[in-house]
């Protein structure tokens, strides 16, 4: 549906980006502010970043996020693109009630979830210590851990766990709109199950692996209370990091690392969105060529 | 291919099973025990206090859940003022343009929510550059201004009207004519309008994305066609257009009432945490200063218990059948 | 599509290998400490990292309170961690603490003997004190005129909006209780309710602006918050930000407290851990320590030499007054009294007024 836009609908819409865009504006500025006050500009300076590259708790609170994000991202993409396939195989009424439980991360609260999560780690962790005592007690040629402790592990499973349900919910559409008959047709044509799936049936439903992998991403990225409650005390992501600082004193070393990311985000879009813009005007040529 | 590789999905079977379902079943029983007490049950080596204390007192805390909720319906309406119109204009633009705003809104999400939370309190703060702005501009001088002159106002009609009625009716009564009118700043931060203000800030794109998902792939011909049947804009819009994208308001509600009704960062950092939320409730029986998971529990699935309700009232209204609208 | 999972494996993987090698320095002994937030001179980890080849891994909790569920909540593998005395005496009472190994802690004789065998571990069996001081009242003389000198501005509706109050239950309602001229160890809950109604009614009379922690530095420093209630040691922090602030022990008297280092039971790294102490203890990281942090050290050499170690590195004076902030005099320490750790029915009173506190409009 396009009509044409009123200067009045753009006048809208640029207030609202003012309203999402003025914080992070404030955020990079004080980031360059010659002070540790967060409200008084008093001239530039690039101290925060060195301070930042120096500061291992950020950096390596920096890494955690992007190496669980990553991480959580992969495996939930690839987890969630064959969970989605055996779903969209399976009889209605087997997927209705496994869809309902597969909707619950997503639509439960996050302390919800990261509060419950937390509580399985530390009964499994309980268990898992008497069963290891038992075992190192009856034999004495493995010795297997008996304290365990939440960290980089159970961190990433509380990702994958809450990514999952948004790949899946990507793909499920794009597989429904599949033509049931193209899998058919490539094996009749002498396709193992295996070659129609890599050659048909994964180029159609790419667009809906594409945008699950960037929620997926996006949702592990902007988390901070599942992480809290499943991180334990000697792994943070870097929102855990902001949030312990806000308890005490702030630093605007947190200014600086925001402003790297956000300028780091801001290329890698540019970059994806004009390549599609190109890749798109170079497919819209060749059709009227074709014309 | 139906009906043979069902089998793909049971490793995330039993993946939820592990980590969606016993969790859940774990709050549960936490919810219903107690560290001692109780109605004891032993299997092996765990015991399990059985009781419903928790429950009982669950009345004590009545005004943290209807605190949260109205804040959270309080935010989740602001979001769809602004954000239904915003997708709606979103959706008639031209490619361009909806590909850059899409980007634009996406943008902050992938810095963390803690990041864009912590900017505002810079802003409103007492000292804050809000406050900055509004001294500079001579906002502040002109609140003082004009509270003094409703405080002279006052004291005049006290003095005339006011006194004569007290005189006739015998009353007490008094216009308020004590403004403040030496105001530095006007005071933002922790209070439930600074919340309110961060969960906007915050939840704004979980409204905007699914509504203009589904807006923008309403089909062109349905609107001509009530065009062509004598409908004016705003019916073409009650009849067809709102009704057609209301799953995607459905979702967006959902997505922002959620995880507002349930924050205990926003309002730990916006609020000064002067008035406690559900979040932060139970966050203090986990890992604050208050230690109770049993009745931390107990309310985390209260509150579970009563947002599944809403939802499954709310979807009645539409059809939220399994469909991803977000993107 | 393969090229944007290749980039992202690809950039897992740097990122991985950039992990370890951080982490996996070092022989691979480790030992995990808790304590409050800018209470350690990070110098001295890396010392101690470069003298013994242990990584030290150090996190923060905001409370007692906190550190206490942070640890019952289980999962976190803390090795050392440095509650207050009251807290001390609650987890020896839940067996939470393994006894210390004194071989392995030489530089404990250094430690002053009025800090040993504390009534909160009676036989000093699990716990080497780390610093100690006074709970007090820090306000801002650029934005208050008179000088204070009674708990009873933070009752006061004058001060409304200027108030930070302290955030968690054992000072808050402490303070309370001494304004009120009771025991802060109280087990009277009449008395205990009275503490809480006056805090209640001057939360509802908007004299506080919330109740926070270490927040009040940033808060103090700005002069966001006139009038707060803190410890002496994070006032001369404060203080070395901002010279209008004021600490005072008040007239009807305040806490005195202890924080000390403790072993939990389950550490899975005690050597270490014993090493770690044993470090802290010596007369110089004592030193070190305290000129960052400005909380006392029972070290008695230490805090004995620490003017002059003030004087050498600074080049000035250490002012007597500010001291005799870090440092309490014995006539100011006579007016005080320790926490003592209170019967669980008590505890749980305190939790419930706490919450039931945060609960009020």
């Amino acid at each position: 549906m396009r009509t044409k836009t009123s200067p009045l609908n753009r006048l809208f819409m640029a207030l609202v980006f003012f309203f999402l865009y003025a914080p992070i504006f404030v955020l990079i500025v004080f980031s360059f502010n010659d002070s540790k006050s967060r409200t008084v500009w008093q001239g530039f300076t690039l101290d925060w970043y060195s301070e930042l590259l120096q500061d291992s708790s950020i950096m390596s609170a920096l890494s955690t996020t992007l190496l669980v994000s990553l991480l959580a991202t992969l495996i939930a993409t690839v987890a969630g693109l064959f969970a989605a396939i055996g779903f969209y195989n399976m009889k209605r009424r087997l997927r209705a009630p496994l869809m309902t439980v597969n909707n619950i991360p997503m639509t439960n609260a996050d302390i919800v979830t990261g509060v419950s999560l937390c509580l399985l780690f530390v009964a499994f962790f309980g268990l898992w210590g008497s069963v290891a005592e038992w075992f190192n007690g009856v034999q004495s040629v493995i010795t297997l851990p008996e304290n365990l402790h939440m960290g980089f592990g159970t961190l990433l499973i509380a990702h994958i766990t809450f990514d999952i349900p948004y790949v899946i919910l990507s793909i499920m559409p794009k597989l429904r709109q599949m033509d049931r008959n193209l899998v058919d047709a490539a094996q009749d044509l002498g396709c193992t199950w295996m070659q129609a799936f890599w050659k048909v049936v994964l180029p159609e439903i790419k667009p809906g692996i594409v945008s699950g992998m960037l929620i997926a991403f996006t949702m592990s990225v902007d988390d901070f209370v599942i992480s809290y409650f499943t991180a334990g005390s000697a792994t943070s992501t870097l929102a855990m990091v902001v949030y312990g600082m806000t308890k005490r004193r702030i630093s605007p070393k947190i200014n600086a690392v925001s402003t790297l990311l956000f300028v780091t985000v801001l290329l890698l879009l540019i970059i994806v969105n004009v390549r599609e813009a190109r890749q798109e005007k170079a497919i819209k040529k060749t059709a009227e060529v074709r014309r | 291919m139906r009906n043979r590789r069902g089998f793909f999905a049971l490793p995330y079977v039993v993946w939820m099973a592990l980590f969606v379902v016993a969790p859940i079943i774990l709050v549960v029983v936490y919810a219903f025990s107690a560290a001692e007490g109780g109605f004891v049950i032993q299997f092996g080596s765990l015991t399990l206090h059985l009781t419903l204390d928790n429950f009982a007192k669950m009345g004590d805390y009545l005004i943290v859940f209807t605190r949260s909720f109205e804040l959270a319906i309080i935010a989740t309406l602001l979001c769809l003022l602004i954000g239904y119109p915003l997708a709606y204009v979103l959706a008639r633009e031209t490619a361009g343009v909806q590909r850059v705003a899409m980007m634009l809104i996406m943008l902050p999400m992938w810095m963390n929510f803690l990041l864009r939370t912590y900017s505002w309190m810079s802003i409103l703060e007492d000292t804050g550059l809000l406050n900055q702005l509004f001294s500079a501009v001579g906002i502040i001088d002109l609140g003082n201004w004009i509270n003094s002159g409703l405080n002279s106002l006052c004291a005049a009609l006290n003095s005339g009207p006011v006194a004569l009625l007290n005189d006739l009716l015998g009353t007490q009564w008094a216009l308020d004519t004590a403004r403040a009118t030496d105001m530095e700043f006007f005071h933002m931060i922790n209070t439930s309008g600074a919340v309110v203000l961060g969960m906007v800030y915050n939840y704004l794109p979980f409204m905007v994305l699914p509504i203009y998902s589904v807006i923008v792939k309403l089909d062109d011909s349905l609107i001509e066609a009530a065009r062509d049947l004598g409908a004016g804009t705003s019916r073409v819009f009650r009849k067809v257009i709102f009704p057609l994208s209301l799953p995607g308001v459905l979702s967006g509600i959902t997505m922002v009432f959620v995880p507002s009704v349930s924050t205990f960062a926003i309002s730990k950092l916006l609020g000064g945490s002067n008035e406690l939320l559900l979040g932060d409730l139970i966050e203090m029986q986990f890992t604050g200063m208050a230690y109770n998971p049993y009745l931390g529990s107990a309310i985390a699935l209260v509150m579970m218990v009563i947002v599944v309700v809403c939802m499954a009232i709310m979807n009645r209204f539409g059809e939220g059948e399994e469909q991803a609208v977000m993107l | 599509m393969k090229k944007t999972f290749s980039l992202l494996l690809a950039l897992s993987m740097v990122l991985g290998f950039t992990l370890t090698g951080c982490s996996g320095g070092g022989s691979g002994r480790v030992v995990n400490v808790c304590g409050w937030g800018e209470n350690i001179d990070p110098d001295l980890i890396d010392q101690f990292e470069e003298e013994t080849g242990i990584t030290v891994n150090y996190s923060e909790a905001e409370s007692n309170e906190s550190m206490y569920s942070l640890i019952k909540q289980g999962g976190t593998d803390y090795d050392v961690i440095v509650p207050s005395d009251y807290m001390i005496a609650q987890m020896i009472a839940e067996d939470m603490l393994a006894e210390l190994n004194f071989d392995n802690i030489p530089n404990y004789s250094l430690i002053d003997d009025q800090y040993k065998n504390l009534t909160y571990d009676p036989e000093n069996k699990y716990s080497v004190p780390y610093t100690w001081g006074t709970l007090g009242i820090i306000y801002n003389s650029a934005k208050i005129d008179e000088e204070i000198d009674s708990w009873s501005v933070l009752f006061d509706p004058q001060y409304a909006g200027q108030v930070g109050m302290i955030g968690n239950p054992r000072d808050a309602i402490g303070v309370a209780l001494m304004y009120l001229g009771y025991s802060i160890n109280t087990t009277n809950e009449a008395e205990i309710q009275e503490a809480y109604e006056l805090l209640s009614e001057a939360k509802a009379n908007g004299v506080y602006q919330g109740f926070f922690m270490d927040q009040l530095y940033d808060k103090m420093e700005g002069g966001e918050t006139a009038i707060c209630v803190y410890y002496a040691g994070d006032f001369l922090s404060m203080y070395a930000n901002n010279n209008d602030l004021r600490y005072v022990v008040p007239k009807e008297g305040s806490n005195w407290f202890v924080d000390a280092m403790c072993v939990l039971k389950d550490a899975e790294h005690k050597e270490e851990a014993e090493e770690w102490i044993n470090f802290i203890c010596k007369t110089e990281s004592s030193l070190a320590n305290m000129d960052f942090i400005w909380y006392a050290s029972p070290n008695a050499e230490a805090l004995e030499q620490y003017p002059a170690y003030y004087a050498e590195n600074y080049g000035e004076e250490l002012a007597p007054e500010l001291y005799e902030v870090m440092a309490a005099p014995a006539d100011v320490l006579a007016n005080c009294e320790a926490y003592l750790a209170l019967p669980s029915d008590i505890q749980t009173l305190y939790s419930d007024l706490w919450i039931q506190l945060g609960i009020e409009g």
